[in-house]
């Protein structure tokens, strides 16, 4: 028997909004296995898509950027695990924020049926994505044994590292499944910035590729502005031994973006959450 | 014990007028930019309504709360607030226990999903901990039927069984304080034994509904919302009397003095239909044993018409219960009146409309007039101890059943 008595009203604390979130816990693990399960239910190839994605990109960008593109001629380790690190990165951003900004919407039904912490929604995103980061973590292995590369202990970040890219995402993921919410126009735009942010962002060259051309440092400038760069560059750090230094160039601006977005998205959302039903 | 108080609870939407919307990007940004390039024109009209005006009740522990009145009312925002669908603007509501709503019946089924984990996901949405469910699991399967189911996709089941799946989880949440809407409670049968069964058991129960005879039977208690503001509260007896004195007036007449805005066509005008008690009836409400008449005056504007009048009764849910007519008779032109008498102990308790239509040449419709009245019976019984629902489109005590004993042994 439960005799705790709640209380109903529009004046929430902070203190008492994340309590609340914490008393679902049980609901969040089981939303984030649901998603896992439903993503690969139904699929001949099941997990086998996870790990097939990771793969097939890796290779056709090293093969697009490194080969034809030629940025692969001089780097002291084989361009593969370059890209590799990088499509790790990409495809855990961009499935986290795909995944968020739509969240809301796709689970219209419970929305507008019961009660829970609608952040919950937002939040059980986070393991969508880390399928196909273990798969994409299995095909590097498999590619460090082929080409006898051996990261060394800076490789115990990588969890760190994750999160980080997973708050990255969080915050403009949440601020457009607000939106999108209201406006299903923001969906399309998502899907948009995720097809030129693969291009975009470091994920088949380095960071210092900007500097080659003309404007270079103009353009380096701007990409650091990219969150994704940070999260690259931290990734590239820890996973490739002494190949790649660390970048604080592009590691400040990476901190200093996920606390503006995360305060002000959570901000944001707590704002519009009471009205969600009324427009979705 | 107090277990559910609302205090002072209001809820203000935003409408826009001038059919404004901006639920899309585009009005949002050029209504952005007009702000813009001309600050000073006037905004679009914002205009507040209040879908609860301060409503304050309290709800004891076993106490059976039916929530009536008309559509538009308020009952569903109250459910929503209640349910922390939405939040109120103003005011709190505190509440002792769980609070489980029968709205949410099968909420959140994932189709790809199979019956068992179905069951998981749809009680932890519900509030339940995996401890709980765990213990219920086998209870859950065998009140819903699944057992040779229960690891097929939820998309391959049957309505039926999606329905009585989603059921059997909400029935073994034991909420403190159960939550239901009549959309669910008509006609299930599971439903009503549930409804008993918690009203057994000393719980409490918020009943929802337009449906006074369900609200009746049911319930102990009464708030009547009328456009968002608590008209009454108190017991249901008294709840329900005036409700029905709101809600029927405006239903059992409708008369035009003049033929040219009254209903009809150019062969025939309806000039006045009203139903009232037969004069020997004293109570003030219409109740099942009230002799009712339905009086209809009309214009013919036709010489030598052969007309005749067809009466339909309809049920709430929109059955007919009978139609019948009078002789075909020659008519001229005039006001011609036309009577019919439905006799005390026939109708059921229950919601119901009439709509009459006007015939020429004993085959060919002139006018139809629909749901000229509409009109609530209520329940009045004597000589028997039952409070159920009394089963039935009508309840004619003409029709008897006698009994006899035949042998002695």
């Amino acid at each position: 028997m439960n005799s705790r008595v709640r209380v109903i009203t529009n004046k929430k604390t902070i203190s008492e909004y994340i309590a609340e979130i914490w008393d679902y816990n049980e609901l969040f693990w089981i939303l984030a296995k649901r998603d896992i399960i439903v993503k690969y239910k139904q699929a001949v190839l099941g997990v086998g898509w996870a790990a097939i994605r990771p793969l097939i990109t890796t290779l056709v960008m090293a093969l697009a950027f490194g080969r034809l593109g030629r940025l692969g001629m001089n780097t002291s380790i084989p361009y593969m695990l370059i890209v590799s690190v990088g499509v790790t990165v990409w495809l855990y951003f961009s499935q986290s924020l795909t995944t968020i900004s739509t969240s809301l919407v796709l689970n219209s039904n419970l929305v507008t049926k019961v009660y829970f912490p609608r952040l919950i929604i937002p939040l059980s995103s986070i393991f969508i994505g880390l399928v196909d980061v273990v798969v994409s973590l299995a095909v590097f292995a498999g590619l460090c044994i082929f080409y006898q590369f051996l990261p060394d202990w800076k490789i115990i970040f990588i969890p760190l590292i994750l999160i980080l890219t997973f708050l990255a995402s969080f915050g403009v993921g949440l601020i457009a499944a607000v939106l999108n919410v209201k406006y299903r126009d923001i969906g399309q735009l998502i899907s948009f910035v995720v097809q030129f942010g693969t291009f975009l962002s470091p994920v088949a060259y380095l960071t210092d590729a900007y500097k080659d051309a003309s404007n270079g440092d103009l353009l380096y400038n701007l990409a650091l502005l990219n969150p994704v760069t940070g999260c690259i560059d931290a990734m590239r750090w820890a996973m490739l031994g002494d190949f790649a230094p660390f970048n604080w160039y592009s590691f400040i601006p990476l901190v200093v973006f996920i606390l503006v977005t995360f305060f002000y998205s959570i901000w944001f959302f707590r704002k519009h959450e009471d009205t969600f039903v009324d427009h979705i | 014990m107090t277990v559910l108080s609302v205090e002072n609870i209001s809820k203000k939407y935003i409408l826009n007028s001038k059919g404004k919307s901006n639920d899309d990007l585009r009005d949002t940004i050029t209504g952005w930019s007009k702000k813009l390039l001309n600050p000073g024109s006037p905004d679009q009209v914002k205009q507040d309504f209040w879908a609860l005006k301060d409503i304050y009740f309290e709800v004891k522990q076993g106490d059976r709360l039916g929530l009536v009145g008309a559509n538009g009312a308020g009952k569903s925002t109250l459910l929503k607030i209640l349910s922390q669908i939405t939040e109120p603007t103003t005011g709190s509501i505190k509440i002792r226990g769980r609070m489980a709503s029968l709205l949410e019946v099968g909420t959140g089924f994932h189709p790809e999903l199979t019956g068992r984990e179905n069951i998981f996901l749809n009680g932890a949405i519900l509030g339940m901990k995996k401890s709980e469910i765990n213990r219920h699991f086998d209870a859950i399967v065998d009140f819903a039927g699944i057992e040779k189911f229960i690891d097929t996709p939820v998309k391959r089941y049957s309505s039926g069984m999606y329905v009585r799946l989603g059921f059997a989880i909400a029935a073994h949440l034991e909420p403190e304080i159960l939550v239901v809407d009549e959309v669910l409670a008509v006609g299930d049968a599971d439903f009503q034994k549930k409804s008993k069964d918690v009203s057994n058991s000393g719980r409490t129960l918020l009943f929802v509904s337009h449906n006074l005879t369900a609200v009746q039977g049911l319930c102990n208690k009464g708030v009547y919302l009328r456009s968002g503001e608590l008209i009454k509260n108190g017991p249901i007896d008294e709840v329900i009397t005036e409700y029905v004195k709101n809600v029927s007036k405006f239903q059992l007449e409708q008369v035009w003095t003049d033929p040219n805005p009254a209903p009809g066509n150019d062969f025939v005008k309806i000039k006045s239909i009203r139903l009232v008690p037969d004069e020997s009836h004293t109570r003030p409400n219409l109740d099942t044993s009230t002799p009712l008449r339905l009086e209809l005056e009309y214009w013919n504007f036709v010489d030598n018409a052969e007309l005749n009048v067809s009466v339909f009764l309809y049920s709430m849910t929109g059955e007919c219960i009978f139609n019948i007519g009078d002789e075909a008779q020659i008519y001229g032109k005039g006001i011609i009146k036309s009577v019919c008498k439905i006799p005390g102990d026939f109708l059921n308790d229950g919601s119901y409309y009439i709509s009459v239509m006007i015939v020429r040449d004993r085959l060919a419709p002139v006018y139809f007039f629909e749901d000229a009245i509409a009109f609530d019976i209520i329940d009045y019984r004597e000589g028997t101890e039952w409070v159920g629902k009394w089963p039935g489109a009508i309840r004619p005590k003409m029709i008897q059943v006698k009994s006899w004993q035949t042998e002695l042994s």
